[in-house]
């Protein structure tokens, strides 16, 4: 093994890791900070009235950030969930169980900014159509995640009890992305994606970008801050 | 708002709550590991 691959390994470690979180927490914290005053100014005031939605739409800037966050986080969760199952380290637990709430928290925003973008638009504030019931099953996989590591006192076990909901529960997230293309649905297509231009107004575009950076670096910040009270309150 | 009044702040309003309730909570927990 080489040095620089030791090196990497160097943060696996619960107390070396501390002090990078810590400070990880503070750029993403200041980050996050930034990008939701832009956002919310791009979004709120620079961004067009919508042409058929009026003002209604401007819960994408909120909605569509929140729901990206709430996939991506899963995946992010159930990754180092599997790490810590395959390789035993505490720390990939840990980051496993510091992402659950934020997870649920922007699960559950994504699924109350849609029921409220819902009423104005589509005449319900809700449907059980293949999109929101996926995104809803992805709340209570969340939910059942926290719960089943709560409810196990041995926290290795628990650890392993959850990793294994969490992998299992991956398969959730293409089912809730692909679900417009796969059902019929009250629920529009991407309006985003990586393969041509969003179908939107340029302002709409860069406020939706700007409020899912926020959202990002607010996860990141709230994750690392709780792997640190987790470390604080487990390793002394 | 445009008529949309409710529905615009009722998302962004529980979204920032929410948002602060957790970062409270987080910080109260920091705190409390601190003493």
């Amino acid at each position: 093994m080489t040095t620089q691959s030791i090196r990497w390994f160097w943060y696996a470690s619960p107390q070396t890791f501390f002090p990078l979180a810590g400070k990880i927490a503070r750029v993403c914290t200041l980050l996050a900070i930034i990008f939701s005053i832009s956002g919310l100014y791009v979004g709120l005031f620079v961004a067009p009235t919508d042409a058929t939605q009026g003002e209604a739409y401007r819960i994408i800037f909120i909605h569509v950030p929140a729901a990206w966050m709430s996939m991506f986080l899963y995946v992010v969760m159930a990754s180092w969930a599997a790490v810590g199952l395959a390789m035993n380290t505490r720390l990939s637990a840990m980051m496993a169980r510091a992402l659950a709430p934020t997870g649920a928290l922007f699960t559950f925003i994504a699924l109350w900014t849609g029921s409220l973008w819902g009423k104005p638009t589509w005449g319900t504030w809700w449907v059980w159509d293949a999109r929101l019931t996926s995104e809803l099953i992805l709340l209570f996989l969340y939910f059942g995640f926290i719960a089943l590591q709560a409810s196990i006192d041995e926290r290795r076990r628990a650890d392993r009890a959850g990793a294994v909901l969490a992998i299992v529960g991956v398969v959730n997230v293409p089912i809730i992305y692909y679900s417009v293309q796969w059902w019929n649905t009250l629920h529009q297509g991407a309006s985003v994606s990586f393969t041509r231009a969003p179908s939107m107004a340029k302002t709409m575009f860069l406020g939706m970008i700007l409020m899912a950076l926020a959202f990002w670096m607010y996860s990141i910040a709230v994750a690392m801050t709780r792997v640190r009270c987790m470390i604080a309150e487990e390793e002394r | 708002m445009g008529g949309y009044a409710f529905y615009v702040w009722g998302s962004y309003g529980v979204t920032f709550a929410l948002l602060a309730v957790e970062v409270v909570q987080l910080l109260k927990r920091k705190r409390e590991t601190q003493t």
